[in-house]
């Protein structure tokens, strides 16, 4: 390496010290990849999953709020936890939450597979160019203007009632319907994405095989397409189900006094201040979310992400 | 598969439904902002602009949104530096390890924002960090790596290192190499990632309210505060209209970026 020194442009002789550490560097390949990897790892490792340690950790903490003063207790126990455990009403709110998560997924499924098929198998090249944009478009619009899209909707004088008016019908009002109704609306993209992307991959000549087989459009859609899509619904159904069981602002927006699990973590910390409890009910969506992700993990899905 | 002219009328009209549900609540926010009645009933009472011009000196609002656009730069800045760092080690080194990088890049997003939220927050309070500015910006920039990380590793996979290589061969110093043959590859996916975090951190209120001080106020947390205060409803509805408007230009960008590869352009 001493023979030639590359230079930088115009510089004669002595190499600048950029250059010469360039060129150690590049003689050094295991310090560069240290070098890289230093930052990202320090941040992800050591900040971010320290953080889930210490909250971990924090949600065997105790505040004791029997005194004057609440105190923290330090000693590990699981009182938190079976707390959250025994209560009806925590036992409640996570039923409701799981109840939600369900029918978000099945409604947003089942709006999803007729859009995406047509998207998909039936519009011409240029109209899906167009359909897949006009999709992704709402994904770039805030996620609480759309919340606060559907309080406008819903609302006792809003498009809804004026809407159903006429026919004698009235919409839900602000409650667990309306939740369901703006979290299926949120979370809609992330279901017609996947499934569009799955039908895409299936090849129109499994398709054509059926019908010249005999296969009526229904049984081609049950027995052929149907199959092979799963994946990619499961995929979908993961960002629907993950997304509802953490969220608790649309709730607060159109629920109505309708709680979600997450508004317990956050009422825990925001007027209670009590960040134990909080901790402790947060590790309980993550565990559901493993559980999900470990029983779909055999059908493929998580590559379809 | 041949379906029937009824089938196919049905998938169309069960697609142009879907697309109606999805545009019709956005279209109300935007004729909203022009409704002259402070409740907002539906249908609306007549046309003006007053609440638009009031929405533009409306102070909080044009604070909020200031330290959105400040905290999200920010946010970006790191998450590009973070995420490339991440995807060059990667893509062009082998090493034990390389597996889970992906893995926990993707799971500061892949949990729920709450989460998150809690977890910086306890750790933040544990080390007795003040809650401000920086402390979101962290938040934020956590789980903004990903998208710059997916983006520049999908490039750097598609470009692989002949260009590299052969820059090194006719002598150029890794710096020049790097500055001259790398970096304008990767143009593309940099702009791509860092317009994707920029709008996840702009849009963000889970992380920001467990990591913000109670003096400071991002757009969103902003909404939030004054969503369900009746006084405040015509500059609500005016920023949630603008907000809607504003959602084309990334939509747009993303586009011409796209079209800008496909030309074949280095």
């Amino acid at each position: 390496m001493t023979t030639s020194t590359p230079t930088a442009e115009g510089l004669p002789g002595r190499p600048s010290a950029a250059v010469r550490a360039s060129s150690f560097l590049h003689r050094h390949p295991r310090l560069r990849l240290a070098g890289l990897l230093s930052a990202p790892m320090l941040w992800l490792v050591v900040a971010y999953l320290g953080s889930l340690a210490v909250m971990f950790v924090t949600a065997f903490w105790r505040l004791d709020t029997g005194g004057f003063v609440a105190v923290l207790d330090r000693t590990p126990s699981l009182q938190n936890f079976t707390e959250l455990l025994t209560e009806d009403v925590y036992r409640r709110v996570a039923l409701r939450t799981l109840g939600i998560a369900a029918a978000v997924t099945v409604v947003d499924t089942l709006v999803a597979l007729p859009m995406a098929f047509y998207m998909a198998k039936v519009a011409s090249p240029r109209t899906r160019k167009v359909l897949v944009a006009l999709v992704l478009t709402p994904l770039w619009a805030s996620y609480l203007v759309k919340a606060y899209a559907w309080r406008t909707m819903l609302a006792e004088d809003g498009v809804v009632n004026w809407a159903l008016g006429p026919v004698g019908g009235r919409g839900p009002g602000f409650g667990l319907a309306a939740t369901a109704i703006t979290l299926g609306y949120l979370w809609l993209p992330y279901m017609i994405l996947p499934v569009f992307a799955g039908l895409e991959r299936i090849p129109d000549s499994l398709l054509e095989a059926s019908g010249d087989l005999g296969g009526t459009a229904g049984r081609t859609f049950r027995t052929v397409v149907l199959p092979l899509l799963f994946p990619s619904i499961v995929a979908g159904s993961i960002f629907t189900f993950s997304l509802t069981l953490g969220d608790y602002i649309a709730v607060k927006i159109v629920g109505g006094s309708t709680q979600m699990f997450a508004n317990v973590i956050y009422d825990n910390i925001g007027v209670a201040g009590n960040l134990p409890f909080a901790a402790a009910a947060a590790v309980f969506p993550v565990v559901a979310i493993l559980l999900y992700l470990a029983l779909v993990r055999r059908t493929g899905a998580l590559d379809n992400l | 598969m041949t379906l029937s002219a009824r089938a196919r009328l049905l998938l169309r009209l069960a697609t142009f439904g879907g697309l109606a549900v999805i545009y019709v609540p956005l279209l109300v926010v935007l004729v909203n902002s022009f409704n002259p009645s402070k409740t907002f009933g539906w249908p609306p009472s007549g046309f003006t602009t007053q609440w638009w011009s009031r929405a533009a000196s409306n102070p909080g609002a044009r604070a909020a949104l200031l330290t959105s656009v400040e905290i999200a730069l920010a946010a970006t800045a790191l998450a590009l530096v973070l995420g490339s760092m991440a995807a060059f080690a990667v893509a062009r080194y082998r090493w034990f390890g390389r597996e889970t990088v992906s893995f926990l890049v993707v799971l500061p997003i892949a949990l729920p924002g709450i989460v998150t939220g809690i977890a910086l927050n306890s750790a933040f309070s544990a080390g007795g960090v003040a809650l401000g500015f920086l402390t979101v910006v962290v938040g934020h920039a956590t789980f903004c790596i990903v998208v710059v990380y997916n983006n520049v590793l999908a490039r750097l996979r598609r470009t692989g290192t002949t260009l590299e290589e052969a820059s090194a061969d006719l002598g150029a110093s890794t710096l020049q190499t790097f500055l001259h043959v790398t970096f304008p590859q990767l143009r593309g996916a940099l702009l791509a990632g860092g317009l994707l975090a920029f709008a996840l951190s702009f849009d963000e209120i889970v992380v920001t309210q467990f990591t913000i001080s109670a003096g400071l106020q991002t757009l969103p947390i902003w909404i939030f505060a004054n969503l369900f205060r009746p006084n405040q409803a015509p500059v609500v509805n005016v920023v949630a209209a603008a907000l809607v408007v504003a959602s084309v230009i990334p939509v747009y960008l993303a586009n011409r970026l796209s079209e800008g590869n496909g030309g074949g352009r280095l």
